[in-house]
This record gives C-alpha cells, structure tokens and sequence, in this order.
C-alpha cells in the first residue's frame, strides 16, 4: 500500500512497540518524540555528527538516516536500554572516570559506537580508535580523553590491563 | 529541518518495485544514507518512496565463473567483512575503509552508491578500474551495462525512472592482478577531495590493461587515458605529466581544479608503488 | 578581598582537612548523561506545546515587499502564521551598543525581519504548527515577495564612496573604530635592525555546538509568569531582556537553562528567534518551542574571528622587539549583537596584541563595519586567537629575520615574572605571571632539544616537521569593566547560597552555570571543603533564575574564579553558623570546633561531637531545646565580584609539533602542549580537559573551520559535510603543564581556565607549519585555514589562484 501513514512494531530496547507512524519520520524523531527515548539526540539530521546513533538489528546506524517506518519488525536498542542492561557499565565507568563527555550530548553516540568497536575484540590501539570514533562528533572534549577511556576498557576487557 | 511528506511503500520483490516506481514521482530507497539526508535538508521532494530493504536475493555476494558478483544491497560493512571480497575483488576492499564511517557502512550499499553516483564517491570509479559491468531490472526487462557507459554525468546515470540495479559483476582478481588505491580527503571518512582507482594485469615488463579511474576530479569518474598508456609502458613521469591533458577538474569549496590536478598527480606516484604488488 | 568578620580564622584551601581544592573528582552529573538520561531543553516536552519554524532570507540583502500568509495558515497542524510586523505589537526591538566602546553604533533589531532583510538566513516570517515538520511544510507556503538590494559581502570596501550604507541612518557602515597609541612605535621602528611587515587573514568561523540553540518559552496568562527554558550560559541576563522587550516586570519571568549540549559563547547571545519565541508564547498563550535545526544554526548561529589585520614588528639583532603597529579590519553582521555587542573582538584585539611582552612601542588602529552576512559575536576565547596569532607570528617571523631561536626571542622579550604587576602595552594591567616559568616548563616536558634534532635529522629525508610556539595571556574572572561600565545589565558578581538539609547534607544555590566545563562539580568540591562535608553529600542547583541568587552566569571564565569563590565564602559563613548552634548544644566554643567529613568535630583532636544529622534534626524538629535568644540559621549566602583587577589575567605557552606534506599540502599535528598558569586548581582533570578541548576548537581554526561567503553574502558551505570541524582522527594527544599563580583578588586564588587553550592553538599551528617551510624559501603562511591548496601555493607545487 502506497500510504503516508503505516502501523509498525518495532522491539525497542526489549519492548514491543506499536504505533503509527508518518513515512517521513526518521527514527531518532520516532524514538525522541514518540517513545519519550531523549538519550538519542539530533545533532545535524544530514549523517554526518553522529549524535543521533542506535542500534538497529545489532547494528549501529544514523538514526536521522533512518526512518521508523523501515523499522517495522525490527530491535531498536538506544542509549537507555544498553545502559540499564549494564552492557556497557564498564565504558561508563571509564568515561566518567576520565571525564570523557562535558556536555554529554554526543556521549550515547559515543559510547554505542564505542561498544561496537570493542564488540569486535581485541584490543585496538589508539589510532584505530580514533579512526573508529571519527564519525562521532565532539565539540567539548577534544577526543583525547575519550579514547584513553576507551583504551582502559579495551584493556581491561581484554585483561592486559595490569 | 524534516522532509517533506511522502507516501512509502515497501516492495516485495524487483517486479513488485519495478512495479510501484511507475508512480509519479517514485524514488528507489536503499541505505538512505545519501537519499534521507537529502530529504531531510528538503533537497528533493518524492511522492513516494519505494523501500527496497525487503526484497530477498539481492544481498548475495558469489563467486563464478571467473567473476565476483555483489547483489546491489550488499551493505559496505558486509563486503569490508566479506573474504571473498578481499580475495575475488581486492580494489573494492582497499577502497570500502574509506566510504564514510561505520555507522554509514552499516547501511549504506553498495547498488546505493553506484545509482546515487556521488561524483567523489570510491565505489563507481573502482566499478570503472575494474571494468565491471552492472545489471539492471526495468520496465522492458533486464539488461546488462558496462561500467564505461553507466555513469552519464552529475548524478546521472544509466539507470531510467523504473529501474532497478540489481548486482554488479567484476572480473575476479587472479596472481596477476595488480590494484592501488588512494584519495584525499580533508578528514578521515569525508568525501574525497580527489581519489584513484586503478586495476591492471602484470605483465613481464609491462601493466597490461591498466585502468586509471579518478573521481572528485568531474561530474563521474574519469578514465585518465593518455596516462594509462604511460605508466603501462612504466614511465611515471610522462604519465604524472599526461594528467593535465586527461583531467579538468572543477573548482568546488575544498579546493581548485589546479589543487585537484596536482594532487592527481601526487596519488598516481603512490597507486603506481601499489601496482607494483601483488595485491 | 575582605574576611568576613562572622567567619573562623581563615585557613588557607589548602589547609581544610579533607579539602577537595587541587583533587581531580569526577563531576557529579556525569553518570546520567552516559545513561541517556540528561534532560537538555531540546527534550523538552510540555502541554499544549506547538513548535515554531522560520521563512528565512535567502538573499543577503532585499526589501520585503509583501508577505502572504493565507495558504501556510490554512496547512495541516498550523496554528499562527506571525510576520514581523505583526510581532512587534509584542515585543520591542534592542540595539546592541554599550557606553564603553566610544562611537559603537548600530540600528535597532526586530525579532523577526519587518521591512528588509539584511542577511541570508534572517528571518521573515514564523509559522507555528503542532509539529515542527507540519510548521516547515507550511513555511514552504508562505509568499514572501523579496525586492533584492545589493549586498555588502567585502570589510575591505564597506566603507568605499560606492558602497551602499545598510543602515542610511547611522551614516556609514563603520560600527566602531578605536585608535590606541602607546609609547613612541615610529620610533621604535626607526630603531629597529628589521621590520617584519605581513597580513594576516582569519577565516570566519562558528561554533557548531553539538546540541543546536534551543528555547522552550511557556507564557501563562493565568499567572502572568513567562517561563523560558532556555539552553543559555546567562540566565539572569535573559531574564532581564525578556522583561524588558515584552513589557514585563523581571520576577514575572523565570529562565531556566537545564542541560546545556555545548556552548563556547554561542548561547551567550540574543537571538532574534529565540526573542520570536518567546513573543509568540505570549502572543499565543501555550508553550511554544523552536530548537534551531544544523542548516539554520549555520546561518543564524553568532559567528566570529572574521579580521584581516597587517601587521608590523621591530626587532633589533639582540632580539629586543622594538614596536608593535597593527590595523584590524573586521566585518561583522548587518547588527552588532545584543547585548554584548560586536564591537567587543576587535576591542579585545587591540587589548591583547603584544601583551605578554616589555615592548611598550604600539599603534593599534581597529574597525569594525556592517556586512550582508550573519552577524558576529563573542566566541570561546574572544579576540585572544587572533591578538595572539598576530602577536605570535610577529614574533617568529622576527626571530627568524635575525636568525634567532623562536624560544630565545620570548626569553629576551616576555615581561619577567619579577616585573609584576605590570602592563601591557594597551594599558592592561596584570597583577602577576609567570611567562617565563611557564616557558621553562614547556622547554623540558616537551623535549624541546630532541624535537629539534629530530627535526633536522628528519629533513635530510625529506620530511618537513615544525615547531611553533603561542606564548598567551588570557582575560578570565571579568569585573565590571566588560561590560557593567558601558550600561549593560550583565552581572559581573555572583552569588552561591548553601542549606544544610534535615539529613547534614549541603544543598548550593549558585548564579554560575553549567555547559560541560564542570561548573557544578567545581562549586561542589569547593562548597564540600569550605564547610566539611564529603562530596557525596553536597548537591548544587544551577540555571534556574528563581531558585539561585543573582548572578551572571558562565563566561569569560568565570565560574570557577568568580562562582568558586562565593562558595568558599558561603561555606565559611555556614559552618560558622553551624558552629555556632553546635557550640550552643554542646555547651562549647565555637572556636574549639570545626566541620570535617560531615560532622561537628573538636578541632584540636578532630574526633566527633554531634553529627551533622544530628544537629539538623535539633535546629530544624526540636528548637525548642536550644538556648532561649538563639536563632539556628543553617542556610548562608554570599556573593563575590573581583575588585582590586579588571581582570584575573591569566597566562601559558603552548607548542604545536607537525608536519608538512608539501607533495599534498597536507598537515599531520603530531603532538600539542600547553602549559597553562590559571591560579589555583580545584579540578586538575577539569582544567587540563578544558585546555584539550579549547585547543581542538584552535586547531580546527588552524587547518580546518571557515564559514565562506561568496561576493552575493551567500553562506556556501553552511552543513557540516562543508564546514569542517575537527574529528577524532586528525587530532593529537595533547599534553598540559601547570604553573601555579594564585591571584590576591580572592581567597581561593583561582582564575579562569576555559578559553586559554583557542587563545594559543591557532599562533602556534601557524608557527610550526612556517618554521616546517622556512628552509624550502616559501612564502610564510598567515592566512587561515592553512588548506592543502594554500599550502602547495605557498611551496610552490600549485600556481597562485585568485
């Protein structure tokens, strides 16, 4: 059907989710203004800041490049879900610790595309962090103190961490 | 800044989108990561959007008959993990670490790329090294374009109204193949400033078939003829110099067309040193 | 700065027991924000609540000549559709001037356009609409009929016979102009062994600040109140002119600022579409919010650091600098901003040039003139990046010309740090520095002499590196000399109240605010070792103009000097007080005991005589056990406003190492230090990422930011796929050094820390890339951003484009 409005569910943060949506409606809108889920934040709408970042389908993507309408069967999981299913309590910790956010309006970004780095293992020296982080837009920190924390918690995880 | 309102439909299969693309209007959405943000800054205003995300099949990346084929929504991030990507087409997986970052990879495709035909993008100029060709599904059937005389000009291509990319083929890289890659650009993962592309087979003391596609440097990529001649004959120089006869490039805000001419020249003395490998 | 008489003998910071001053904390508020859980007023949601978008200019320069409205107030979900005209029936317009800057002259700014527009991107006209999709599609509606006007786009022929005057009532189209002279400079030419003469170009720039301007404004007729939650650093100020432009009384309206994703000076400012919003909440009686999107920050969003200034050194062969000449061309928006004025930069600029040296020889002749384009404003660190790169880049080119090291020149030229106080050749007064410690200190963590052979080792491979140094003096902990003198209502004093709570918790009250830079953790950790408690019992509010005493917010670094040491006052006058009713229920002297770690302890043993708690729940439940005549007062408030300094300058040196591809003209920084003199710390971990982030935001000014304007005052690269901001992967690590000079001004003793790092960044990155290029014979670089293209021009690779 050639429609502007679609019904979807979508499984956010663990939870089924029915609604109505507007074709138009990109998914960070639909998450923010629909679902109440403000931890991702909008912070170009053009791709390119990388504030609006979530998982989709166990993928980190630009959630101002996707709309809620593609999401239809899909698992969401945003800052909120990741942080409370203490996925990510180490990263946390470490940003907190080395006072990696200031603002904290990139963080959630940040630390979701963080995990997806670590995720793969290993322990990635600091150019490669920076290269992985390099969509990820920060006004406030300058990157230095967040990829020490992201270096400690590869680390860490990977227990060469003396 | 929120697109304008659209109708969207979600097509079952290449028929069913060949199908709804005869609405007024219609727009093939893929990774939608050029195409949303598009929409989003109000850039372009389709009626409909026509999803082709569901549609199974044209994810597939195989190996025959002496080709590599990638369905056209084979996400970037799938061939950068793909080892047959790395083995059956070496030029495209030197290039793919350079298409945006990975939260774009993870959507982004690669039919998305080569139809939106971003004049600095990677993939449509290592379509064009590697003498690829790409097939198309249409209102009067299917067919099968080179690479060559896909890309028409500013993101303007073969592709008419109703149809879709389907796959892309390329030759698969055998002991003789030879590839470089490199670009510049201002920061890591932004469009390139200018870039190359370049594919040939070694030959005893020769670059047999060597193909030099450049991009940033005009409306689509640009085969750098006269210096492919040059350096397959191994003279560098002759070939550094041959490229203000084969390039114009437009000045744009990152830099002048003389900027981009040279820096031209800079990227065939380091793709040259590649193509002295063995990829 | 006097005692307070109620106050325990003063202790210094360092002497409280358990104190917090000098320890890096992690900030209190920092877990919610990696939850997701902030609440930025971007989130905002309230009942009723409709959103507002803008038709905007899209020339630089036309009369508006009709605007019709019925197809957009018929669309789908819209509420008003509101033209400037009719706008201001609700809300007056302002004019950016202060009495200070002698001639600064500008025309009065509506919030929304009503006769002409004078900048592409300023607004014509509002629609309000449930959603904000709904309000962009009916935007498209609106027909707005544009006569277009030619443009001013050049500083450089603002002022010509031909150019047209934007505002024909103001006579020209120079906003201000100041003239120094100091010393005898012509002289001091004469005299020189070698004049350096060059220009230097700054590309203009903005802050792109990570979350966009956002305003929620929420009008109650019922109440008669306006509550505006607002993402700004002043709320007190905004309060002022919210009442002011719409005819209110102050305490009718309350601004709140919530959390604030990044700031640097941007929200620091009046904007003309917040005042919109604020119009059409009164005007439409329901909350009404408008959250710039990117495209429009890029247009709308203050703008800054556009100058073109020639330049001139005297240097003699011993390396004594001989004279300063400078002439600054700056060319601002159609209106200088409100209510800080853009006369401020340029004003700065001729403040700063040459300030860290003996040289007492200067002519400085700044102008400031109207453009077409967006207007400009204060942004992080106002003026120092380009005084200090003008400076700076004299300083080196002069070092070169006579064949001297870079460092050898500043060691025979900064003001000794036995000279002080002093001042600079504007007539700036410092109260005390450390230059020279501070250059010593850089010298040895840097490995100056091993980058150097490094260096020449490496260029006999055919490797450019440079070194460059930015030797700075930074204005932090303003007094009324910015701005009160000049007429207006920003508050250079600042108050924090404390409460002791029925459970011995503190909870603080302050005028500072809060964008990232740890204003609240700073007052917290302050607060905590005044008066005695763990950290973890102390909580601050901030940003809210009904619950915090008058202030003025976060600026000018300030907060940690100014905010700091009200909450080192009012701690003491609480525990004072506390004190006091515990030597009333403990039959003792208030002078035997002291607060630490959340209880009232004997001061000579230090062991425990009634807990905190346990003092609250008599003060607060059972006063009727206290001695007859006493009164507990658990609650104090002090305020502090730098008397004795116009400013607490503050002092460093940075150091850029790089190198140069001269094949691509690409720069690769490879490493950057600061050592940074900011008095006493309180947060070393927060001082030392202020300084990382504040020298990202210079080097991005270095390599990569310029907002370009072509000859019609169009922005052309307003996105950020066009406007470049640094990333993680081209930035370096960053190391920061510390020289402790505390100021005299306070007890605390701490200055400003927050812009130092922009002050120096961009001097030095122009240094080391010329210092990388001296040995090929190019032409030295002085026009930023240093791109590939402008540094194979200046190598030669790439012929001259115009």
């Amino acid at each position: 059907m050639s429609e502007r409005f679609h019904d979807v569910t979508v499984t956010v943060n663990g939870e089924e989710v029915r609604e109505r949506v507007d074709a138009r409606t990109t998914l960070v809108d639909f998450l923010r203004e629909e679902l109440g889920l403000t931890g991702s934040h909008v912070g170009c709408e053009h791709g390119v800041c990388g504030a609006c970042s979530v998982r989709l389908d166990g993928a980190v993507v630009r959630g101002c490049l996707t709309l809620a309408v593609q999401c239809d069967g899909a698992h969401v999981d945003t800052i909120e879900g990741v942080s409370d299913t203490g996925e990510i309590a180490d990263l946390q910790r470490a940003f907190v610790e080395r006072n990696a956010l200031q603002c904290g309006f990139c963080t959630p970004g940040m630390l979701l595309s963080a995990q997806e780095l670590l995720a793969a293992g290993g322990v990635p020296g600091r150019a490669t962090i920076r290269a992985h982080l390099s969509g990820n837009y920060c006004r406030c920190t300058g990157y230095q103190a967040i990829v020490d924390a992201v270096e400690a918690v590869a680390k860490a995880r990977s227990g060469t961490t003396p | 800044m929120k697109p304008a309102p659209f109708a969207y439909a979600k097509a079952r299969s290449v028929a069913h989108a060949i199908e709804l693309l005869a609405h007024d209007d219609a727009r093939l959405l893929a990774g939608g990561q050029s195409l949303i943000a598009t929409l989003n800054m109000r850039l372009s205003h389709p009626a409909l959007l026509v999803d082709l995300n569901g549609v199974a099949g044209l994810d597939r990346i195989a190996s025959k008959n002496g080709h590599l084929e990638l369905g056209a929504l084979v996400r970037h991030a799938q061939a950068e993990r793909s080892a047959e990507v790395a083995r059956g087409a070496p030029l495209i997986a030197l290039a793919l670490p350079h298409i945006g970052h990975p939260a774009i990879r993870n959507r982004g495709t690669i039919g998305g790329s080569l139809a939106f035909a971003d004049p600095a993008a990677e993939l449509p100029a290592c379509l064009v090294a590697l003498a690829g060709e790409l097939d198309i599904s249409g209102a009067n059937g299917q067919r099968t374009i080179r690479a060559d005389d896909f890309f028409k000009g500013l993101f303007e291509t073969a592709l008419a109204p109703r149809d879709v990319l389907t796959a892309i083929r390329v030759p698969a890289a055998t002991a003789e193949t030879r590839v470089g890659f490199a670009e510049f650009a201002r920061r890591h993962g932004d469009y390139a400033i200018v870039g190359l592309a370049a594919c040939a087979r070694a030959e005893s003391k020769r670059l047999g078939d060597l193909r030099l596609a450049y991009f940033g440097v005009g409306a689509t990529p640009v085969r750098a003829r006269r210096a492919e001649r040059a350096l397959a004959e191994g003279d560098l120089g002759a070939a550094v110099g041959a490229l203000a006869q084969d390039l114009d490039p437009p000045s744009d805000v990152h830099a002048t067309g003389a900027v981009k001419t040279h820096l031209a020249g800079v990227l065939l003395r380091r793709v040259a040193r590649q193509l002295g490998q063995p990829s | 700065m006097k005692v307070a008489a109620d106050s325990p003998p003063t202790l210094s910071a360092l002497d409280r027991p358990n104190s917090y001053i000098g320890r890096s904390v992690p900030r209190p508020n920092l877990a919610r924000l990696t939850q997701g859980r902030g609440q930025f007023v971007s989130d905002m949601t309230l009942p009723r609540m409709a959103h507002a978008a803008f038709v905007r200019s899209p020339h630089a320069h036309a009369r508006i000549a009709s605007i019709g409205t019925a197809a957009a107030k018929a669309a789908p979900g819209v509420i008003a559709v509101v033209t400037g005209a009719e706008l201001s029936r609700v809300i007056t317009p302002w004019v950016g001037v202060l009495t200070h800057l002698k001639g600064l002259k500008s025309a009065p700014q509506h919030a929304i356009a009503v006769e002409r527009a004078c900048w592409q991107g300023e607004a014509t006209c509002a629609v309000v609409a449930r959603t904000r999709a709904e309000a962009e599609d009916a935007c498209e509606l609106v027909e707005v009929e544009y006569e277009e006007l030619p443009a001013v786009a050049d500083p450089e022929t603002a002022l010509d016979a031909g150019t047209p005057v934007i505002h024909p009532e103001l006579g020209d189209n120079l906003a201000f102009e100041r003239v120094h002279v100091a010393g005898d400079p012509d002289r001091g030419l004469r005299e020189a062994d070698a004049v350096v003469e060059t220009t230097f170009v700054f590309g203009r720039h903005t802050g792109v600040t990570n979350e966009p301007r956002a305003i929620v404004a929420d009008w109650n007729p019922g109440e008669e109140r306006l509550t505006v939650y607002h993402g700004t650093q002043a709320p007190h100020m905004m309060q002022n002119l919210f009442a002011k432009h719409l005819g209110l009384a102050e305490h009718q309206v309350r601004v709140v600022t919530k959390d604030v994703g990044g700031s640097f000076g941007i929200k620091v400012h009046t904007y003309a579409d917040e005042m919109a919003t604020v119009a059409l909440a009164k005007l439409l009686k329901r909350p009404i919010k408008f959250v710039a999107d990117r495209i429009e920050s890029f247009v709308t969003d203050i703008h800054a650091r556009d100058h073109r200034v020639t330049a001139k050194i005297g240097v003699k062969n011993d390396g004594t600098i001989t004279a300063w000449d400078i002439d600054d061309l700056t060319g601002i928006g159609p209106y200088s901003v409100y209510p800080r004025t853009s006369g401020i930069e340029a004003n700065q600029i001729v403040n700063l040039t040459g300030g860290p040296y003996t040289c007492p020889n200067y002519r400085a002749r700044a102008r400031v003139v109207f453009q077409n384009k967006n207007v400009m404003c204060q942004y992080r660190a106002v003026g120092h990046p380009i005084a200090t790169a003008v400076t700076e880049g004299l300083v080196e080119l002069a070092a070169a010309r006579i064949g001297m090291d870079p460092l050898e020149i500043r060691r025979r030229n900064l003001i000794p740090d036995d000279a002080h106080p002093s001042s600079g050749p504007s007539g700036i007064k410092f109260e005390a520095l450390s230059h020279h410690e501070c250059l010593a200190h850089l010298d040895a963590m840097m490995n100056y002499a091993g980058l150097r052979a490094e260096q020449k080792r490496l260029r006999a491979q055919g490797i450019h590196r440079g070194i460059g140094f930015a030797s700075f003096i930074e204005v932090t902990n303003p007094s009324a000399a910015f701005y009160g003198v000049g007429g207006a209502k920003i508050s250079s004093q600042d108050g924090v109240t404390i409460k002791l709570d029925a459970q011995g918790a503190i909870i603080c009250q302050t005028g500072v605010t809060e964008q990232g830079q740890g204003a609240e953790a700073v007052i917290a950790q302050v607060a905590a070792s005044a008066f005695g408690v763990p950290i973890e019992r102390v909580r601050v509010i901030t940003g809210d103009t009904d619950n915090t005493p008058y202030g003025g917010g976060t600026w000018a670094s300030r907060a940690a000097g100014i905010g700091g040491e009200a909450a080192w006052q009012a701690g003491k006058a609480l525990r004072a007080n506390v004190l006091g009713c515990a030597a009333s229920i403990l039959q003792a002297t208030p002078n035997d005991l002291d607060i630490r770690d959340g209880a009232v302890v004997d001061r000579a043993s230090g062991s425990e005589r009634l807990p905190l708690a346990e003092l609250a729940r008599i003060a607060y439940f059972r006063p009727d056990t206290l001695p007859p005549g006493f009164q507990a007062e658990l609650m104090a408030t002090r305020h502090y406003v730098p008397r004795a300094w116009p400013f607490a300058f503050t002092n460093g040196i940075q150091a850029s190492y790089l190198e140069v591809d001269i094949e691509s003209g690409f720069v690769t920084l490879l490493g950057h230090w600061c050592v940074e003199d900011c008095g006493t710390v309180i947060n070393p971990q927060l001082v030392d990422e202020q300084i990382r982030g504040g020298v990202v935001q210079g080097l991005g000014a270095a390599l990569f930011e310029h907002c370009r304007y072509d000859e019609r005052g169009q922005l052309t690269n307003g996105n950020m796929a066009d406007y470049l901001v640094p990333m993680a992967a081209e930035m370096p690590d960053i190391e920061v050094g510390h020289v402790v000079t505390p100021t005299a001004d306070s007890e605390l003793g701490a200055k400003g820390a927050g812009e130092a790092g922009t002050a120096g960044a961009p001097g030095a990155v122009m240094n080391a890339i010329n210092d990388a290029l001296r040995p090929l014979g190019a032409t030295p670089l002085t026009e930023m951003p240093f791109t590939p293209g402008r540094i194979l021009e200046a190598v030669g690779k790439v012929g001259k484009s115009d």
